[in-house]
């Protein structure tokens, strides 16, 4: 265990950002690592705890105390061994990841707590540096045939954990790039793409076949994946923007906050993109309507692209800034977040609700809104109310919807297939065995669960994998 | 045929875990003169024994009692001539005492029987006469089974030449007759028993009261009657079963204690069968088979054993020091030869181990020995005409003072003789240099000893690359914490490593997870009915001696040298050592030769190949030992992907056995080389199914891995020997649980509760290991190790490179289940801060499904709603349900003053009681707060280390709770080191800050059930209103200790599950150590309602309890009570860190940190949140089952059922039909508690003391009181001292303001908790526990003036002397027994000498010992001062020098004069003037408390010394902890700065 008295002698210390000036000039990372003696004594303030809130709080159950200890002793190679058995793409999470674990950590009860997402990151860039992470190739091969449809990271997971298994594992990515949500919905600057990159070379060396630019249900009939392999396992995530049905919603300059990231992503990554298509933020007033992380990683591009202004609104009161942790901990607590790009330079707005939108020429340039209620009614629910008279509006150039994501998409591969759907339009099965209606048919990711974290994605792209190993051989030694 | 009086096996009751703990005692005329006085002085001496007895639910029914005489020749032949019998000269006929069943056709056909085996050994039949009885007097429950007691009369047949040969021929025709008859199956209510059948002896028992004994034999009171020697013995039984076989004396022996062994020594003597061998017996020794029967008390198996070996040819005490050998292994003091003597005999038999005072006789001596402990009392007194009176404790004869020439007791590993024929006493020292004398048995030592350590070194296998060893670790179910808590902690330190909170993990048979056997295996340990030991501060009585190999026979008198024989000092083998045994035949010229037998078979024979592949192992093993191999290892070194491995303690145990079955084990050692042992837990269960040493060489091989990768490397073997190292302390550690001392006797002795296992699986492969619920059998216990083959061989992802996560002892999701997990805590915390019912009903249905899913055995209890249900309105209230329950003991020390002042607070505002814990309480907060709120815990903690168990202390409770066990570690004692020890918690336990404490494993006052009733006594007149509780932990034959304490007066019982307990424990007893409370429960409550004693006391249930519906099942299982201690901590904040033992608790919950206490955010309003929302689940249970009160519930087993269909592969066979069985209740018998204890407290002197100091009492005017004293008189000046102490507290009355002359011999615990203010003066002599809980006030002791002995060579009070003396002071004129001063606080005693252990544990006080001192002087002592008068000038190697060193007195300045003067006259100078500046002045401190001991005993020592001051000075040693001395150098430099402060 680390040390025991470590947390009363050492303070918190975390990664640091490059600053605002420098770092909006650029789409890549701006995170200063933290150097490695730094880091073995943040490792140090890890309790290993009887019950390790951190480890429940975590979606892939990471075996955070068991890390933390190693790095604490600076057993770097032990460390990406314990990272790795629970967790295929620490480097994905120990960057993008809100980090459940750490509003769990016990440390954070009374204290700050340990800055287990940052070792996490600095433990997998090691371990890549050093050359530690080889394929793991399968001693031999099941023969069994396995088509993944969605490349993101619950594809991923599940691809890397059945080739590991010595099945026959084909991704299949209707983008041209693999990746998915990781590839196209990430800017740069918070996950470079040559992370990705890396992976899928070592999945390549485990024998995963990938097939980009292949629209499952619209290039390709999924009936023929039916035909063609063992077992089939829809990860194609929730893509379903959810949309603002209000007056002027068809004006220009209104775009799904994802059409904008992808298309900076793409150009990132040295792509052309026809000036017809092209959405950008230089020197225009932009909007985001929308208060997650999507929103602010729109926040943060449109800042770099040059945006004149951003404004942020939601919908939802301004939360707390201080949870009471007495009634919250361990698990995750409604607060004011403040994200890099927030600190970036934009305004944000709470209780706010969009009436309509205004425009000239059919290009959008102003947004009615009006202030919002929330009370409790007797059942408890929260209730919103316009407050009468508050009505005002901003002028936008630019606006941009990220206010999630309502399904999966249905047209072409559901529809196609027709496997049962849950209420809220997601892809049926249980988080036992994965199983859709359909047999030999899986689903895993935000396909079944709705859109959620990339560290819920692998987690179950990894136990989808064991369910389809059992499926397939009758018993699985995949861990669940 | 079995006792007929017990009950049969029924539910979890099994009559085979009766306990009894007796009062013994003899009178014998030394010059063998018969006389009828004596035989009345033995009945005299049992009468006033009788508080030592004990009755049960019927007031006229005793538990036993008898006296053994000489056969009284002119009685018995005249009233023989008055039937027609003619009896030969007297040596030439014998006579049994025969109880015949009451049927006339049973009685005649065990007459037939015994009559025919007479004939058939061609003795003379001469008649039967039947022995007049009384038996108005006895009650009827005894009545009912009460046997026809007959006299059958045997002439000497021709071919016993002498008397000797007739006594063997008797003892054959006896053991014949029972074994014939034992197997008759006989519809009667009385059993057949032959008490005696000898030409010496006859004895007089029954189940009787002691006073009845001479009531119910007329003839006991006739004057033809004479005898010169008189044996008695009085019975307590932790029943109240008439059975009147178990009646004691037996045929050779009166027993005071228990045999904690005794599974292992029945079986090895089973096992010598075939190889016993007697020149004296002849053929007559294979008639004598089963020598010992199953089912019966310690005490008769050991007269079994005691009567083979005198009919084998050894002489009485030779025999007895076979049987119970002194401690001789490292005792320098001890003579070489006799050392040699007890070093051969070892190698004969191993050790009868455990609490014993025997009394013995063959009607030709007499005498008597003590276990090498010395945990029973025996004093003895020799009179100038030639009497010798011994017993349990003195005053039982009236003898005039005058006439008494010494006084003295029986000590450690010590014995008394008198031989009648010679006419004389035949001390120890004499009578064992006789026997050391009688052969050489150093030259037979040097001719046949081979020490293991001493052979030539061997070159051992290299361990594996590290995929190998990983695979390896991987087959034998190694996780990351074997490694990470186990092997690495231990090589690195050498300890046994320790743990927090308890275990709250699966049971091994609940578990989804592949789990080794040993885990279905948990440590028994001694609770009441025997002490368990210390093995680091009592090393001395400790042996790990291993002996392997063949045994040489018993009964071979002159066989000597003829065997060769292994030893190792201690059982773990090295992988070279092991190589050693392997190689040993050339090395010993062929006296060894070594067969290894693998325990591996093919995988693909896969699970059914597990039981073919026992049997062929143990044909092997059969046909190794029959060609001449005499080691047998078995090795699971061939394990390989194509060979998995018999569970190493499957096989052992079965070789073991079946080499028993073959009585071939004693021709053969057994070795074990496993990959499998690891924890300390897994060497032990091994050692206690037969192995004889454990070579864990994949232990080794990882340690050795290990080793170079720690924070500091170490070599490899470095890192292995202190692993070995660490598992020595542990196993010593387990052993001393039980009380055993050897590992000779501790190896196959079975000391283990089996869990989850079924019964034919044990019967078959564990022979005599019971099951409590069935469970798993061979082909569950092959699955799971196939299991681990599999993924060890196999290529699963997970484990290419790295081991299982574990989880068993810190949570991780994929490891094992535990009860305790972020979202159980999350919920209970959210829903008690917040009071919020519905998050609290989540929290109980996430605990409830939890248990469900095969967690404990209640989770697979389920509730029968087969009643209408009733409304919830009319189910009583939560307010009252809420009453009866409460915190559980955690000490202000282990948990924070927020945290304990919080519960207390807390319980105190529901009507619940929390619970001091041990380690006393501040008086502060017996005083309610200015809100009305109070920090009084209503139940005062009484443990072994007595801290804080102050007079005042006791009257401020509501219940006092007798601390025997504690679920996290039953059996041992704690450690509160130094640096935790800050000054309010110096304060709170009177000990000095900065000074480690430490708790004795036992009671040193209750080493038996007796010794607690004596102590339910003491407490009780302290406080007369107090409920006095008693607190045992789950095993089996808990419920049978409890019937004991129950019938020892308890008022409260409290049965805690293994798995409750916080604060630090070892890992090894946290985990394996105790039962689960249902088990306990359910058996507490079965056996009271079967002795009707449930009724008179509550039973609490503890440990683990979470929900509503535990409180429920709890309730069904016979609970009336209930106890919560995790789970209030919870609300309190504690969030499960485990890591109480680092003082580093992040909330504040479990810490002394004052930082870390800042952090403690608990609130009573939490707590009393939480045990609202319990009672609430309760009621509505309760209205669901159709219940309105508590009451109705108690108890109801029959509303509990077994889930049907458990749907878990290991568990299916699990079944609680024993523990469901709802006992029988008789009509109008009580099943839940509605009655009250008769305490006879009524009776006490303390009631006349207290009515005449009544104005000291009232006003403070001094009072004088003179009174006669005896030993019926116990805890003299208790209830008294209770009455200071609530109206003055602990501070008490002015000196000596109530002054008590006594004359005579005080009862046991004269003194307990006297206040300050009180003086005993007593004219007389003391038996033990003077002083106990001393809290101020005098005792002053001396003899008689009228006696001619000399005091200062004479004992004047018995063993355990001020223990847990607070303050005060005593002076005793004269010699105390063992343990003076044990965990003294603060008193101060002058003594003439003392035996061995004094001062042990002493943490304050100051001791003066004006002579010679016993072994083992200052063990544990980390505070406090002794001078001990060393005139021989060997103290040194009596005094236990790991804390404290020896300084001489030096002459100090006469300026100092000043200093002594300041008091003035000694009548004021009180304790306060020498305890000043404890650093200096010691010539001063002893020279005045000689002088006050001359003042107030006339000690004529005192006087010698004091007039040759100059020459006895120097021979004074100080003995001075050596912590001690630093906090008080640091107390007295902190005082001296704050005068300088004050002054500057």
């Amino acid at each position: 265990m680390g040390k025991p008295t470590g947390f009363l002698e050492i303070q918190r210390r975390d990664r640091g950002y490059a600053p605002v000036a420098d770092r909006i000039r650029h789409f890549r990372e701006f995170v200063i690592p933290l150097p490695e003696n730094e880091l073995a004594a943040q490792g140090a303030r890890c309790m290993d705890c009887g019950i390790p809130y951190c480890h429940n709080g975590c979606p892939v159950n990471n075996l955070i105390p068991d890390w933390n200890d190693l790095v604490y002793r600076e057993r770097w190679q032990e460390a990406i061994r314990e990272l790795h058995r629970t967790n295929n793409f620490p480097e994905f999470t120990g960057r993008v990841c809100p980090a459940p674990c750490e509003a769990a950590c016990t440390l954070n009860l009374e204290d700050e707590p340990v800055t287990i997402k940052t070792i996490e990151c600095a433990i997998v860039d090691r371990a890549w540096e050093e050359g530690w992470i080889k394929p793991e190739i399968p001693k031999a091969r099941t023969g069994k045939r396995v088509a993944i449809v969605g490349s993101g990271p619950a594809g991923l997971a599940c691809a890397q954990q059945l080739a590991r298994a010595g099945h026959r594992v084909v991704v299949f990515e209707k983008n041209d790039r693999i990746g998915g949500l990781l590839r196209y919905g990430i800017p740069d600057f918070k996950m470079e793409k040559h992370h990705i990159d890396r992976r899928m070379a070592q999945m390549r060396a485990e024998g995963v076949i990938f097939r980009p630019n292949t629209w499952i249900g619209v290039d390709v009939p999924a009936r023929e994946l039916l035909d063609r392999y063992d077992a089939v396992v829809l990860a194609g995530g929730a893509e379903k923007p959810r949309d603002l049905p209000v007056p002027g919603r068809e004006l220009d300059g209104i775009h799904f906050a994802m059409d904008f990231l992808r298309q900076q992503n793409k150009r990132v990554a040295g792509d052309a993109i026809p000036p017809e298509e092209e959405i950008l933020a230089t020197g225009k007033r932009v909007v985001v309507i929308g208060g997650g992380d999507t929103g602010s990683d729109c926040i943060g591009t449109s800042i770099r692209q040059g945006a004149v202004s951003v404004v942020q609104l939601e919908i939802l009161p301004k939360p707390p800034e201080k949870e009471n942790k007495l009634l919250t901990w361990p698990y995750w607590p409604t607060k004011l977040r403040t994200s890099s790009s927030h600190e970036e330079g934009c305004e944000r707005l709470f209780s706010v609700s969009t009436k309509a939108f205004e425009g000239k020429d059919g290009k959008v340039n102003k947004i009615h809104l009006v202030r919002v209620e929330w009370n409790q009614d007797e059942d408890g629910r929260w209730q919103m109310k316009e407050v009468p008279g508050s009505e005002f509006t901003l002028d936008a150039d630019l606006v941009l919807l990220a206010m999630g994501f309502v399904h999966p998409v249905h047209e072409g591969l559901i529809q196609e297939l027709g496997p049962e759907l849950d209420p809220r339009g997601n892809v049926k099965a249980d988080t036992q065995n994965y199983r859709t209606s359909i047999d030999k048919v899986f689903a895993a990711g935000d396909m079944r669960r709705g859109q959620s974290l990339v560290v819920w994605a692998i987690r179950e792209g990894r136990q989808a994998a064991r369910a389809v190993d059992e499926y397939l051989m009758g018993y699985s030694e995949l861990p669940y | 045929m079995n006792h007929s009086g017990l009950p049969r096996k029924q539910g979890l009751y099994d009559p085979g875990n009766e306990h009894d703990a007796c009062g013994v005692g003899f009178v014998v005329d030394i010059k063998g003169r018969k006389s009828h006085t004596i035989i009345e002085q033995g009945l005299e001496i049992v009468t006033n024994l009788t508080h030592r007895g004990a009755v049960g639910a019927d007031p006229k029914g005793g538990d036993g009692a008898g006296i053994l005489l000489q056969i009284p020749d002119r009685f018995l032949r005249e009233e023989c001539a008055a039937l027609g019998i003619q009896l030969p000269p007297a040596g030439e006929y014998g006579v049994g005492v025969v109880f015949l069943p009451q049927k006339p056709e049973n009685r005649q056909r065990c007459e037939r029987i015994l009559e025919d085996y007479v004939t058939a050994e061609k003795q003379i039949i001469l008649g039967w006469r039947d022995v007049p009885t009384d038996n108005s007097t006895i009650g009827d429950s005894v009545k009912a089974v009460e046997p026809v007691v007959r006299q059958i009369f045997i002439g000497r047949g021709p071919n016993c030449p002498d008397q000797d040969a007739f006594e063997r021929k008797l003892f054959v025709i006896r053991k014949q007759a029972e074994n014939h008859i034992r197997d008759i199956p006989m519809d009667d209510p009385a059993a057949f028993c032959i008490p005696s059948l000898s030409s010496r002896t006859i004895v007089y028992k029954g189940m009787l009261m002691s006073t009845q004994v001479g009531e119910f034999y007329p003839e006991l009171r006739d004057e033809r009657m004479v005898s010169a020697l008189a044996l008695v013995h009085q019975r307590f039984s932790t029943n109240t079963f008439p059975s009147w076989d178990l009646a004691q004396p037996f045929r050779m022996i009166a027993h005071n204690g228990e045999i904690n062994t005794l599974r292992g020594n029945i079986n090895w003597m089973a096992a010598r069968r075939h190889a016993m061998k007697s020149d004296i017996l002849g053929e007559d020794l294979d008639k004598l088979w089963p020598l010992i029967a199953e089912g019966q008390s310690d005490s008769a198996c050991f007269d079994n054993a005691l009567e083979l070996l005198v009919a084998g040819g050894y002489s009485l005490a030779h025999a007895m020091m076979l049987l119970i050998p002194e401690a001789w292994a490292g005792n320098p003091l001890m003579d070489e030869k006799r050392r040699a003597f007890y070093e051969y005999h070892a190698a004969l038999m191993e050790p009868w181990d455990g609490p014993a005072a025997i009394a013995f006789t063959d009607g030709r001596q007499i005498g008597a020995t003590l276990d090498r402990n010395g945990l029973r009392p025996a004093r003895y007194l020799i009179t100038e005409d030639g009497l010798v009176v011994m017993a349990s404790e003195m005053g039982v004869l009236s003898v005039p003072e005058e006439k008494i020439i010494k006084k003295w007791r029986l000590q450690p590993g010590k014995m008394l003789l008198i031989d009648l024929e010679q006419g004389r006493i035949i001390d120890d020292a004499e009578l064992k240099a006789d026997l050391a004398e009688r052969h050489p048995y150093q030259e037979w030592l040097d001719k046949t000893q081979i020490h293991l350590e001493k052979l030539a070194p061997e070159v051992a296998p290299m361990p594996p690359a590290e995929q190998t060893l990983l695979d390896r670790l991987q087959a034998f179910g190694y996780t990351q914490e074997d490694l990470r808590f186990f092997l690495q902690p231990m090589a690195a330190s050498g300890q046994d490593p320790v743990g927090s909170m308890g275990n709250d993990a699966a049971l091994a048979v609940l578990s989804q997870r592949s789990r080794l056997l040993y885990d279905y295996f948990k440590q028994a340990f001694a609770q009441v009915t025997n002490p368990a030991i210390d093995p680091i501060r009592e090393e001395l009585v400790m042996s790990l001696v291993t002996m392997i190999g063949p045994r040489p026979n018993l009964l071979g008198l002159d066989e000597g040298g003829k065997h060769m024989r292994l030893e190792a000092l201690q059982p773990i083998l090295t992988n070279a050592d092991l190589e050693k045994i392997r190689h040993i035949e050339p090395r010993t010229h062929g006296a060894f030769r070594t067969a290894t037998l693998s325990i591996c078979y093919p995988v693909k024979e896969g699970v059914a190949g597990m039981e073919r592949a026992l049997e062929r192992l143990c044909q092997a093993a059969e046909q190794a030992v029959l060609d001449g191999n005499n080691i047998l290892i078995l090795s699971d070194r061939d394990t390989d992907a194509a060979h998995v491995a018999i569970p190493a303690l499957l096989a052992t145990s079965a070789v073991h056995h079946h080499l028993i079955h073959k009585g071939l084990r004693t021709e053969t050692g057994l070795v074990v080389e496993t990959a499998e042992a690891r924890e300390v837990h897994h060497f032990c269960v091994l050692a206690g199914y037969g192995a004889e040493a454990v070579n864990p060489y994949l232990a080794l091989d990882a340690i050795a891995y290990l080793s170079q990768r720690f924070p500091e490397p170490i070599s490899a073997e470095e890192a292995q020997k202190r692993y070995i190292k660490a598992v020595d302390k542990g196993i010593l550690k387990v052993m001393s649980k039980m009380g055993i001392s050897t590992y000779q006797s501790y190896c196959g002795a079975q000391i283990f509760n089996s869990l989850g296992l079924n019964q034919a699986f044990l019967d078959r492969y564990f022979a005599g290991t019971v099951s409590t619920t069935e469970g798993a059998g061979l082909a569950e216990i092959a699955t799971e190790t196939l299991q681990r083959h599999r993924r060890a061989f196999g290529d699963p992802l997970e484990l290419r490179d790295s081991l299982d996560v574990g989880g068993e002892l810190a949570l991780r999701l994929r490891g094992e289940t535990h009860a305790w997990t972020a979202d159980t805590i999350a919920k209970l915390q959210h829903a008690t801060r917040s009071g919020n019912w519905k998050t609290y009903q989540e929290y109980a249905r996430l605990v409830n499904e939890q248990n469900e899913r095969t967690f404990t055995l209640r989770g697979l209890m389920r509730f029968k709603f087969d009643r209408p249900p009733v409304p919830l309105e009319e189910v009583e209230p939560a307010s009252e349900i809420v009453k009866r329950f409460a915190t559980g003991a955690m000490s202000f020390g282990s948990i924070s003053w927020e945290a304990h002042t919080t519960l207390a607070i807390a319980m105190n505002r529901i009507g619940g009681k929390s619970n001091t814990g041990e380690g006393g309480e501040l008086p502060e907060r017996f005083k309610p707060l200015a809100n009305g709120d109070s920090m009084r815990s209503a139940i005062k903690q009484v443990a072994s280390g007595r801290f804080g168990v102050t007079t005042e202390y006791l009257v401020n409770a509501d219940d006092i709770q007798i601390k025997i066990a504690q679920g996290a570690k039953p059996g041992e004692g704690g450690q509160l080191p130094g640096h935790k020890v800050d000054r309010i918690i110096a304060k709170v336990r009177h000990s000095t800050p900065g000074v480690g404490l430490i708790s004795p494993p036992p009671h040193h006052d209750i080493y038996s059930i007796e010794d607690l009733k004596q102590l339910i006594y003491d407490l009780k007149c302290v406080n007369p209103e107090a409920r006095i509780s008693v607190k045992l932990v789950s095993e089996v034959g808990v419920g049978t200790v409890a019937a004991g304490v129950a019938k020892a007066h308890a008022d409260h019982v409290t049965i805690a599950g293994y798995d409750g307990g916080t604060g630090a424990s070892p890992l090894t007893s946290i985990k394996h150590a105790g039962l689960p409370w249902e088990i306990g429960l359910a058996e507490t409550h079965q056996t009271l309602v079967l002795n009707r004693l449930r009724g008179r006391i509550c039973v609490q249930v503890d440990g683990g309890l979470r929900t509503g519906r535990d409180v429920v099942i709890g309730a069904l299982l016979g609970a009336d009570e209930f106890g919560f201690a995790t789970a209030p901590l919870i609300v309190e904040g504690c969030i499960m860190m485990r890591k109480c033992h680092l003082n580093t608790c992040p909330v504040g919950v479990a810490t002394q940190d004052p930082v870390l206490r800042k952090r403690f955010k608990g609130k009573p309003e939490y707590v009393v949140n939480y045990f609202f929302f319990v009672a609430e689940e309760v009621r509505q249970l309760m209205a669901q089952l159709g219940y309105r009160t508590f009451d109705e519930m108690i108890g109801q087993f029959d509303r509990l059922d077994m889930v049907d269909a458990i749907d878990h592969w290991k568990a299916k066979g699990l079944d609680f039909t024993r523990i469901l069985t709802k006992p029988e209740a008789a009509p109008g018998v009580a099943i839940y508690n509605c009655e009250t204890q008769p305490h006879e407290i009524d009776k006490a002197l303390d009631n006349r003391l207290i009515a005449e100091a009544e104005p000291a009492l009232r006003t403070g005017r001094p009072v004088k009181i003179e009174t006669p004293v005896r030993n019926t008189d116990r805890a003299v000046g208790a209830m008294l001292s209770g009455e200071v102490a609530k109206r003055y507290g602990h501070e008490g009355l002015p000196d000596d303001t109530i002054h008590i002359k006594l004359k005579g011999t005080a009862g046991q615990s004269f003194g307990a908790w006297l206040a300050r203010g009180v003086t005993l003066e007593l004219d007389g002599e003391a038996n033990d526990y003077v002083g106990k809980g001393l809290s101020g006030g005098r005792i002053i002791i001396y003899p008689p003036r009228e006696t001619p002995i000399l005091a200062e060579e004479n004992i004047i009070v018995g063993n355990t002397v001020l223990y847990g003396a607070i303050t005060g002071e005593c002076y005793f004129r004269g010699i105390a027994g063992e343990r003076f001063a044990v965990r003294n606080s603060g008193a101060i005693a002058v003594v003439e000498g003392v035996g061995d252990h004094g001062c042990e544990y002493m943490t304050g006080g100051i001791v003066v010992v004006l002579g010679e001192t016993g072994r083992n002087f200052a063990a544990g002592m980390s505070g406090g001062i002794a001078y001990v008068l060393d005139e021989r000038g060997d103290f040194e190697r009596r005094c236990n020098l790991a804390m404290v060193e020896l300084e001489p007195v030096l002459e100090e300045d006469l300026a100092l004069e000043e200093l002594e003067h300041q008091g003035g006259d000694l009548e004021t100078h009180g304790w306060v003037k020498v305890g000043h500046d404890l650093t200096r002045y010691d010539e001063q401190r002893l020279h005045a408390l000689i002088r006050t001991h001359l003042h107030y005993t006339d000690s004529q020592r005192a006087r010698q010394i004091l007039e040759n001051w100059s020459d006895y000075r120097h021979k004074f040693v100080k003995v001075m902890p050596i912590d001690y001395r630093r906090a008080l150098q640091q107390l007295q430099a902190e005082k001296e700065q704050a005068e300088m402060r004050l002054t500057a």
